[in-house]
Formats: C-alpha cells, sequence, structure tokens
C-alpha cells in the first residue's frame, strides 16, 4: 500500500496549500492567474523516467520536477512563437564546465545554489549516482545515453563534492548536448538511496512514486488515470523564477472534449494539438496556437530495398515523382508542415537539415523513369502504416495509393496496430512500403542518419545500407561541426539521401500547442513536452 | 425455502468450472496477442540488449508453463501482478477503475429503467397511441445513435452552448478531493461522509455520462417491457381478473406486471452486461476514470497482467450479475426452479 501512502501525503501537502481558496473557485480555477489547467490527451505512468516502462508523456514529468547539469537556450522564431535553441548549451546545476584539450573529459563546477527540495546541496556524489543509474538501468534511458557517448559508471567522476567529471572514450560533440536531454537528470541520492533495496539498489520502486529533485516544480498529486499537480519550488534559484504557481494537467482522452474544454475556457494549455484543430483555433482568432516544426524530424514514405521492385533506385525516384506532396500537405497535415519537397538543388549547396528534396510531383515523369526501370505496366505492393498515427497517417496513405494508381502501381493497404507497429516496421523491417515519422533528439543532420540511413540501426525501416553513407556517419558522428570536413561530409550525405530516396520525405511536422490568450511564453522542445519554466499566465 | 437455499448454492458451485476456465483461457488468450510487450516497454529507440534485459525483467523469457503456474500461484494470494502501462498493481487499479465503472453503469441502467419501464407499460397499455409511437422512436434512436455521438452531442448542447452542465472531465472536478472511500461510488462515499458540496458536485459530473449511457440501454427494456405487458394483457389470467371486476390498476400492476417483470428482469441482467462493454466509449467521451479504457490501454500495450485482471474481474461481475438475477427471479416467481 505505498500508493495509498504516497497518496496520503501528497494528499496532505496539496490540501494544505491548495484547498482552502481554491474550494471557492470551482470549475473556473482556470481564469485564476498563477494557475495554469492543462488537459492533454496521453497519461503519464511514472515519475521516474529511468524506470523500465515509463511511457513517452510521463517524461514531461522529469523535465518539470529534475533539474540537469546543463540546458538548451531558447530562440524567438520568424513568427514570434518560442522553440528550443539546440546551438546554445545553458548552465543548470553545473555553473560553469571546461573541456579538456583533447576533448575527451568534461569537468563540471556545481553552483553552490543547486539545492535539493529538502534544502541539501547538490554534490559531485548525487550527480554521479543519477548518471550511473542512467546507463546501469538499461532500456531506453541506457541507450539515449550511449548517444552522448556515456554507457560505462566507470567514465562518471565525483572529483570533489561541487566538481563532476566525465570521460569519454573518444571526444564527440553530442556528449554536451546529450545532457541536457530529459534522461540524465539529477536525483537526491540520499533519499533515494535510504529506499534502495538488495533487489532494487537503484530504488526504482519508490522513485516511481515519490520523486526526489531539485526542478522548480514539484508534483505534489498524481491520481494515476485522472490528473497531476505541480507546485512551484520557491526555493529554485537556477534560472528565472517560474511564474506559475500551480499547475493542473488533466487527462482527456477524447481530443473532441479537449477541444471543448480550451474554447470553453476551462482549460488554459492543449498540447500536442492534431493539426486539423491547430488550423481550425487559429482561425477561430480566439485562441493561441504557438508551434514549430519539429528539428530534425520528418515524415517520410519508407521504400525497403529488400523487396523488390524497390531494390531499383529507378523505381524509387519514379515513387518520389509520384507523391503528390501539395495534398498530403493540406489534407493530413492541413498545412502544419514544411514543405520537404520541390528543392532546388540536385546537390545540396548547404549542409542544413532537414531540407527540401529535389523532388516534385511530376507523373510523366514518374512514368517515363517507371518505364525505364523495366516497369511500363506498373507492378502491386502493400503501403503498411500506424494505425496509432491514424490521423495524419490514414489520408497521406490514401493520397499515395490514389497517385501510385495513376502511375499504374496499384497498392492495397495495410493497418498495423500501434502495439505492433515497431516490431514490424523497425525490429523485422517487413514492410515494403511505410509511413515513418523517426525525429533525432540531437539536432545533427549525422545523427538523423545515424539512426536512419545506417545499416542495421533502428529506424533504418528500409534495410538501406551505402557504404559511402556507413564510412561517412562513422567519421563525421563525434566530429566537431566547426571541423572543416564537416561540412563537406554531410552534403554528401544528403546528395547520396537525395539521389537514392530509400526514404521519401513528404514534410517536416510542427509541434502544435493551443492555449488562452493570456498564456505567455511556451516553447517548443524537441523532446515534445510542455516545459512550464518560461509560461506566465496573466489576465488582460 | 431451503431448496432455494439449495438451488443458489448449487448455481454458486456451478460458477466454478466457469472461473476456472476464465482463468486459463484469458491466460493463453493474452499470449496469443500480437505484439511484444519486451519490446514495446523498451521503448522506440531501445536495442536488442536492452529490450532483452526487459524481457528478463517482466519474467518473459520464462516458458508459459512456467508463467502459468506462477501467476496461478500469485492469484491465490490475491497478487494480480503490477500493470506495466499505469506501474500500479492490477488490483489496486481495478479497486479504483471499477467503482468508478459501476456507478456510471448502475445511474445509466437506473435512468434507462426510470424512462423505459414505465413508457414500454404505457405504450403496451395504449398500443398505438402517440405514447406508443413516442416509445418506438425513443427505441430507434436509442439503438441507432452510437454513445460517442450521444455523449458529444450532449456535451456541446448542455457543457459548450448552453453552460448548464460542468466540464466533461471526469468524476470530480479536480479542486475537490474524492470522499472517504468506503463503496467506491463518490455520491454514496460523498453522502456517508455528510459532505453535501462534493455530493452534488459528483452527481454534476455523472449525469451527463449516466444519461447517454441510459438513452442507449433505454432501447432494450422499453422493446421488452412493452412485449412482455402486451403478451401479459392478452393473457387468460388478465381476461380472468378482468372479468371479475378487478380494477385496472390492481389488473396492470398485480397480474400483468409482475408476469411482464420476469422477462424484463433476465434482459436487465443482459443489459447491464453490455453496459460494461458499451461503457468504453463513454468513458472516452467523459474522461472517465473507469475499468473499460484501463482495459483498452492495457490491450494496446499487451500489457498482460492488466488484460488478465481486467477479464477475470470481468467475468466474475458476470458471474455474480447471473447469479444476482437468478436469485431474484427465484424469489419473485415461485414457478421458477431447478426442481420445477
Amino acid at each position: 500500500m505505498r500508493r495509498r501512502d504516497f497518496l496520503k501525503t501528497a494528499g496532505i501537502a496539496a490540501g494544505a496549500s491548495v484547498l482552502p481558496f481554491l474550494r471557492y473557485l470551482p470549475a473556473h480555477a482556470a481564469s485564476r492567474e498563477g494557475t495554469l489547467v492543462v488537459v492533454t490527451g496521453d497519461g503519464i505512468n511514472s515519475l521516474d523516467l529511468h524506470r523500465k516502462g515509463t511511457n513517452r508523456p510521463s517524461y514531461q514529468v522529469t523535465v518539470n520536477i529534475y533539474d540537469r547539469l546543463v540546458r538548451f537556450g531558447v530562440k524567438t522564431l520568424p513568427d514570434g512563437s518560442l522553440s528550443y535553441d539546440s546551438t546554445k548549451i545553458e548552465p543548470e546545476v553545473a555553473e560553469s564546465w571546461s573541456i579538456s584539450e583533447d576533448g575527451m573529459s568534461l569537468t563540471f563546477k556545481i553552483s553552490p545554489k543547486a539545492k535539493f527540495w529538502d534544502g541539501t546541496q547538490i554534490t559531485a556524489e548525487d550527480v554521479k549516482w543519477s548518471f550511473d543509474r542512467a546507463v546501469s538501468l538499461g532500456g531506453f534511458p541506457g541507450v539515449q545515453m550511449k548517444a552522448g557517448s556515456m554507457s560505462d559508471p566507470s567514465q562518471f567522476v565525483a572529483v570533489d563534492a561541487m566538481t563532476f567529471r566525465i570521460d569519454l572514450p573518444h571526444a564527440s560533440k553530442l556528449a554536451l548536448p546529450d545532457l541536457a536531454v530529459p534522461v540524465p537528470f539529477i536525483i537526491n541520492s540520499k533519499v533515494a538511496k535510504e529506499h534502495a533495496t538488495e533487489a532494487d539498489p537503484w530504488a526504482t520502486e519508490y522513485l516511481h512514486q515519490t520523486p526526489a529533485g531539485s526542478g522548480p516544480f514539484k508534483l505534489t498529486r498524481w491520481d494515476p488515470g485522472q490528473q497531476f499537480l505541480y507546485e512551484r519550488n520557491d526555493a529554485w534559484e537556477l534560472g528565472p523564477k517560474p511564474a506559475l504557481e500551480r499547475v493542473i494537467v488533466r487527462e482527456v482522452p477524447s481530443a473532441a472534449t479537449r477541444r471543448a474544454l480550451l474554447e470553453k475556457g476551462d482549460a488554459d494549455f492543449y498540447m500536442d494539438v492534431p493539426p486539423k484543430d491547430a488550423k481550425e483555433l487559429m482561425e477561430g482568432g480566439k485562441l493561441k496556437v504557438s508551434g514549430a516544426p519539429i528539428d530534425n524530424c520528418l515524415h517520410v514514405l519508407g521504400l525497403n530495398v529488400n523487396f523488390a521492385p524497390f531494390d531499383n533506385k529507378l523505381v524509387r525516384q519514379a515513387i518520389a515523382y509520384a507523391v503528390p506532396y501539395a495534398e498530403i500537405l493540406q489534407a493530413s497535415a492541413y498545412g502544419r508542415g514544411k514543405p520537404m519537397f520541390g528543392g532546388a538543388e540536385a546537390e545540396p549547396s548547404t549542409a542544413e537539415w532537414p531540407q527540401p528534396f529535389p523532388y516534385a510531383t511530376d507523373l510523366e515523369k514518374a512514368k517515363s523513369l517507371l518505364t525505364e526501370a523495366g516497369f511500363p505496366d506498373g507492378f502491386e505492393t502493400t503501403l503498411s502504416y500506424n494505425l496509432g498515427l491514424a490521423d495524419w497517417q490514414e489520408p497521406t496513405a490514401l493520397l499515395i495509393q490514389e497517385a501510385l494508381g495513376k502511375i499504374g502501381i496499384s497498392v492495397t493497404l495495410d493497418k498495423i496496430p500501434g502495439a505492433n507497429w515497431r516490431t514490424a516496421a523497425l525490429v523485422e523491417k517487413r514492410l515494403p512500403m511505410h509511413l515513418e515519422n523517426f525525429g533525432g533528439w540531437l539536432n545533427y543532420p549525422d545523427y538523423y542518419f545515424f539512426w536512419a540511413y545506417q545499416d542495421g540501426h533502428l529506424f533504418n525501416s528500409s534495410n538501406y545500407r551505402n557504404d559511402e553513407i556507413e564510412a561517412l556517419v562513422v567519421e563525421t558522428l563525434h566530429m566537431d561541426v566547426a571541423d572543416p570536413k564537416y561540412d563537406d561530409n554531410v552534403k554528401r550525405m544528403i546528395a547520396i539521401a537525395f539521389d537514392e530516396v530509400p526514404r521519401i520525405p513528404l514534410y517536416q511536422p510542427y509541434l502544435d500547442a493551443a492555449m488562452q490568450p493570456s498564456v505567455d511564453g511556451y516553447v517548443a522542445w524537441f523532446h515534445r513536452q510542455l516545459g512550464l519554466l518560461g509560461i506566465s499566465k496573466v489576465q488582460a | 425455502m431451503r431448496t432455494k437455499l439449495a438451488q443458489v448454492g448449487r448455481r454458486l458451485l456451478q460458477a466454478v468450472p466457469s472461473v476456472i476456465g476464465i482463468i486459463v483461457i484469458s491466460f493463453a488468450l493474452t499470449r496469443a496477442l500480437p505484439g511484444d510487450p519486451a519490446v514495446y516497454f523498451a521503448g522506440a529507440m531501445a536495442d536488442e540488449k536492452s529490450i532483452a534485459e526487459v524481457r528478463v525483467a517482466l519474467g518473459l523469457d520464462r516458458s508459459w508453463i512456467e508463467q502459468f503456474f506462477i501467476y496461478v500461484g500469485n492469484l491465490f494470494s490475491g497478487n494480480l501482478g503490477v500493470s506495466l502501462n499505469t506501474g500500479r498493481p492490477v488490483l489496486t487499479e481495478l479497486m479504483t477503475r471499477l467503482p468508478a465503472s459501476l456507478e456510471l453503469t448502475f445511474t445509466g441502467l437506473g435512468i434507462a429503467i426510470l424512462i423505459a419501464v414505465p413508457l414500454g407499460v404505457l405504450a403496451a397499455v395504449r398500443p398505438g397511441s402517440w405514447i406508443d409511437h413516442m416509445c418506438r422512436v425513443l427505441v430507434t434512436a436509442g439503438v441507432s445513435l452510437p454513445t460517442f455521438f450521444t455523449g458529444l452531442f450532449l456535451i456541446y448542447l448542455f457543457y459548450y452552448l448552453l453552460g448548464l452542465a460542468p466540464s466533461p472531465l471526469g468524476r470530480l472536478d479536480i479542486l475537490f478531493f474524492p470522499p472517504e472511500h468506503v463503496t467506491g461510488f463518490y455520491t454514496l462515499d460523498s453522502l456517508i461522509a455528510g459532505d453535501g458540496e462534493t455530493f452534488v458536485a459528483a452527481l454534476k459530473q455523472i449525469v451527463l455520462p449516466a444519461l447517454t449511457l441510459g438513452l442507449f440501454a433505454l432501447a432494450p427494456i422499453a422493446r421488452m417491457t412493452r412485449a412482455a405487458m402486451l403478451n401479459a394483457l392478452a393473457s387468460d389470467f388478465v381476461r380472468t381478473a378482468r372479468a371479475n371486476g378487478l380494477s385496472s390498476a390492481t389488473v396492470l400492476g398485480t397480474y400483468a406486471f409482475r408476469n411482464a417483470a420476469l422477462p424484463v428482469l433476465t434482459t436487465l441482467g443482459m443489459v447491464f452486461s453490455f453496459l460494461l462493454g458499451a461503457n468504453v466509449l463513454v468513458e472516452k467521451v467523459f474522461s472517465w476514470p473507469g475499468i473499460g479504457s484501463f482495459a483498452i490501454e492495457a490491450l494496446i500495450a499487451s500489457d498482460y497482467a492488466a488484460v488478465q485482471g481486467f477479464v477475470l474481474s470481468m467475468a466474475l461481475l458476470f458471474v455474480l450479475v447471473n447469479l444476482a438475477i437468478d436469485t431474484l427471479l427465484t424469489l419473485i416467481d415461485p414457478r421458477i426452479g431447478l426442481d420445477g
């Protein structure tokens, strides 16, 4: 009955500070300054990201209640929306850091202002324990740490109480940004160790329901399947003080209900709005919609080269010329996507990624390429898509089916339930033609190529292999962006991707959030979760 | 009375093999589900090694037989396992979610009975009248309107346009704390705790979803009541009663309705069962933290323990409901009995 104890203490904590005056403001708490009511479609299932089985929505909790050594900065986009800035890394728990000459060790000075909720100082021991935990528990956290070349506890050294060092097997530009992703969060190791047991040395059972952190918000109540409640940590000093005092996050499974709540003013904030609603709310004019293209993420049509005739480059190019890009952008993304077609250059002149591919809808050209490939009458194939992402994949698949029909390729649609998708598409890689949506947390083109174009890697659902790409990715992945060879290497990778098109990009999706006009400061993050730090709510 | 007790006892015993069967079947069926929970829970970025680690942690590397005996052993000690999806013990989940679904279902069923039974009786008493037509329209509408549509429509009308209903956000506004757990039904618990404010709040939340369910359940009950009443009214004993000059109230109430109640009661048992299933969509639309949405999410994630726990609790519930209905029928009607 651990849960009950948790709820009891949490309930008392929340009750003491919330209840007296909130009781007098039923239903319209949303109108209260300093209290943000958020509606979301997916519930959280743990307060500990490192635990096995923790779902993606739960990352939000980690982002808001824990601190990391460093964090990404924020930039303003041309349209006024805010987005994280992958090029700017700011101090958080670490007040400063230095990188050794050879780039193989990173030394962090811990800020004396970094205090856990219980008032104790964050020490290098805490950081080490938390990082050891991230690489030892396995699963996704381990994989993400590995992307930053961190996989072994012996790499993490507590030099003294306030100095922490990471030793890398090789210099890598990915190491520092990888410390700003949600995974390497810092846990109060003294509290956690008290609750660790022989069978559970990393206190996963305890931290699953009882966070022990230092972040700008505390989680004071969690009713699984219904709601959770954040309250501001007034003692937090690692950045500008959060404007919100209290955040209520309610799970509302029906998208129509979420929208009604927002339009009615009973909710302030709606995260991850489907493109259709985003467009309509934007046109409605009463609410604010803020969104940014998701960095390093593409919605693509994958062609699996293990299946004939997709092993033929001409066939792949023919399909790239047949895809109705503009219609897809209108009908399935409702314009909430950045076009990735109609690029002017067959050879990229910049290393910018993603950038438009040199294909546009041209059925004549598609037909002649298909004839040249030896399929003047087309062929039959199946197009698979993920039912869990049906809101954009279904209309997209239908449009592609119709367009390919025009050049003689008859397509059967194959719907795959969300739970089976990963096994079929990514692990077994057995789908001839499919829709895919990989996005990399670390915003480097070579990082995208590492996951999506390198042979055998998870998101390479096309089974693509190109020896030059293999060599280029290995050479470039850890290379500094200032390296003179970096740009050329990336441009070469992109040129190969242009020419070979095992993945045909459809568009770069947006991450949209809708909110009341009184809500300000929303930032679109690479982890696609709601970061509460800069958000404020002021009544007009 | 003794024979009746014996009958009830025998009915109870009959339930035992079904429960054993259900345990075996639910175990086998969840294993037969497509999808690999280890892959699912390892997360999108996991590699082979971390998937294997998750598999071992979940005990899925053992043989089915071994897994089955571990499962049954746990069952006997009251341990239904931990839901991977929500990270909480399945028993806790069921204990908090089942009352939510039951409260909704009972309220919905109550509304349906209150409307459908008098409607069916009146329609049978005056066939062809406007009330009979109204009954027909309601029945057709109830059957043909999908529950999620009715739900959304009611939200649109009463919440969005008129502003009469509170926001469709589950069982209680977040500003209220759930009442002390006694029955798990918020309305009853708040009354027991003597907290009028919470009672009103809980009642307000349940009206729309219960109405949605009620509209759906209304059709079979009204139709059955009408048909059974027509049957009873046309029977010899009613004619005899009328011929003997009994008042029409006595004829309708005591003779016709008491007999018509039997098939209606049987129908109620069935309606209750499928309402628990139909709950899923209503729960989604009204963010109701019930057992239906829990089961759907568990199925999607191949969350074995949760699915098994759900199937088992549902099966037990059905057995109980059937048992209750059978007992009730025996008590109402002396003609019903196993010994004839």
